[in-house]
């Protein structure tokens, strides 16, 4: 019989911890629901929220807003890292912008891209694109930049041409840097969706979850905050999925 | 088993005076001396030496990878490099085996031993038919779905070897393949070398720093020494073939073994 990984105990086993001590605080220091509710009052606001077909539209919204965004991240940072990655010269060139970017709080920007395209989804598209490009950019970077000088010698040997080089040695080389990256990112995306609905326009569940909090329905915010972990724990594990179909060689990838 | 004589001794790869310097902040660092040397076609050559002797670089030279400084390189009839272009033709005609195999560890054995078929543009079901042919060449059978870190480090240098000969090349370059082997295995492997080279009837040249691998592989060996780097002298080794390890215990085999060793230990 195959051992049971240690983590299928530990892990319901914390969740009960954490939400019985949650409750034991919420009932011993009698904390007004307004503040923070009990566990089950989350729990029932939760399963009213599933069950609202306009919540479902708000959250269709969310993910839609998240996805193109991770996708439009995903493309130019890749492309670009990749650029970058093979072009010393202009990596070197680029750097102070690439760096000075990255540390401009981009979250500060939102209200600017509100401005710039709307209340509508696309300022949203802009900011979880925003957040998640950066990851994936210097992740591809560094991996274009690792390849393995070896294995580059093994292409020279086989008088391999550029494009080749690139197909057969550094994009699948770089791959579990830029997976990495993509894990990062993808998370980052969904940060930059709900800010951006915290702070404009009247659709998806960022606004959802102010909308509660102004109504004084501090459940209902809770049970908002709850789909959102877990449209972000769906979204990352699948992304975990793709390693293990783009990269079942790597050392990260374990078994299933 | 012995090889056909005749064409054999035709010059396969002609060095004119090649030599490598590099500039470095204490002046000029000569890494290998002009040298002139001829290798012929079928020969098993052996380049032997302390580190820093050149030895390496000598073949990465021959390999297309560093480009000599003064000098030039013929591979059959062609020059190997073009300006600063490398000739296609001459490379063609050369498959290197490196000290660690190089696999990539993202293509499964036989997708790296059709590697080279891939890069000529071949199709899918004759290189991977090629690769296993390969597979049992290099005894590496039933191993060709695995990735290469499932292997150990003998089959791995196996599965290199088998993607070095994947083109068909005439020439086998092999830089202290065996190098990071345990003894055991290491006796192993020269063993196959032998009868793969036996087998395919191309030009060898292996490097090592191994005096007894040396001997026990090579038609001619070539001893370096080192700053600066220089061919210090040729041996021919007439043993019969195929030698098995067992040859090394005979007299003539320990009399060439003590002779290099002799020479090697007065440069010190």
């Amino acid at each position: 019989m195959k051992r049971i990984p240690i983590s299928w105990i530990t892990t319901p086993t914390i969740l009960v911890a954490f939400l019985l001590a949650w409750h034991g605080y919420v009932t011993v220091f009698e904390v007004s629901k307004f503040i923070l509710p009990p566990p089950m009052a989350v729990a029932e606001s939760f399963v009213e929220l599933i069950q609202d077909p306009a919540a479902h539209r708000h959250a269709w919204i969310t993910l839609y807003e998240t996805l193109v965004g991770f996708a439009i991240a995903t493309v130019i940072g890749v492309g670009l890292g990749t650029i970058l990655g093979k072009t010393p010269w202009l990596e070197q060139a680029l750097n102070p912008f690439i760096i000075a970017t990255q540390v401009v709080p981009k979250v500060a920007l939102v209200p600017l891209f509100i401005l710039w395209f709307g209340f509508g989804p696309e300022a949203k598209i802009v900011v979880a694109a925003v957040l998640a490009f950066f990851p994936i950019l210097t992740n591809t970077i560094l991996g274009i930049k690792s390849v393995d000088r070896g294995h580059r010698d093994v292409m020279t040997v086989m008088n391999a041409g550029r494009w080749q080089r690139f197909i057969s040695l550094e994009f699948p080389s770089a791959l579990p840097a830029i997976l990495a990256g993509m894990e990062v990112g993808v998370v980052l995306s969904i940060i930059g969706a709900v800010v951006g609905e915290y702070l404009g326009g009247s659709t998806g569940l960022g606004h959802l979850a102010v909308a509660a909090l102004n109504d004084y329905k501090v459940g209902a915010m809770f049970a908002v905050i709850l789909l959102l972990t877990l449209m972000g724990f769906v979204l990352y594990v699948l992304v975990g999925l793709l390693k293990h179909i783009m990269i079942p060689w790597h050392e990260s990838v374990q078994r299933i | 088993m012995t090889r056909p004589v005749g064409a054999e001794d035709a010059t396969q790869i002609d060095l004119k005076g090649v030599g490598m310097r590099f500039a470095t902040p204490d002046g000029p660092l000569v890494a290998l001396q002009p040298t002139d040397l001829r290798i012929r076609r079928g020969e098993f050559l052996v380049l032997l030496g302390p580190s820093g002797c050149g030895k390496t670089t000598l073949l990465r030279m021959i390999a297309g990878l560093s480009r000599p400084t003064e000098g030039t390189i013929v591979i059959g009839d062609q020059p190997l490099w073009e300006g600063d272009r490398r000739n296609a033709r001459a490379l063609s005609e050369l498959g290197v085996v490196f000290q660690d195999a190089q696999l990539f560890p993202w293509l499964s054995i036989e997708q790296n031993i059709a590697l080279p078929l891939k890069l000529a543009g071949l199709d899918r079901t004759s290189r991977l038919a090629k690769a296993r042919e390969l597979c049992a060449l290099v005894g590496i059978s039933g191993f060709e779905k695995v990735w290469p870190r499932q292997l150990s480090g003998g089959m791995r240098q196996r599965a290199a070897i088998a993607r070095a000969l994947a083109a068909d090349p005439s020439i086998l370059l092999m830089d202290e393949p065996f190098g990071a082997l345990d003894a055991m295995t290491r006796d192993q492997m020269n063993l196959e070398l032998q009868r793969i080279w036996l087998t395919r009837m191309c030009t060898v040249i292996f490097v090592t720093h191994s005096i007894s691998e040396a001997v026990f592989l090579a038609d001619r060996v070539l001893l370096l020494s080192p700053r600066p780097g220089r061919i210090d002298v040729a041996i021919d080794v007439d043993f019969p073939r195929p030698r098995a390890m067992q040859s090394q215990d005979e007299p003539e085999f320990q009399r060439i073994v003590r002779e290099l060793r002799g020479r090697l230990e007065s440069k010190k």
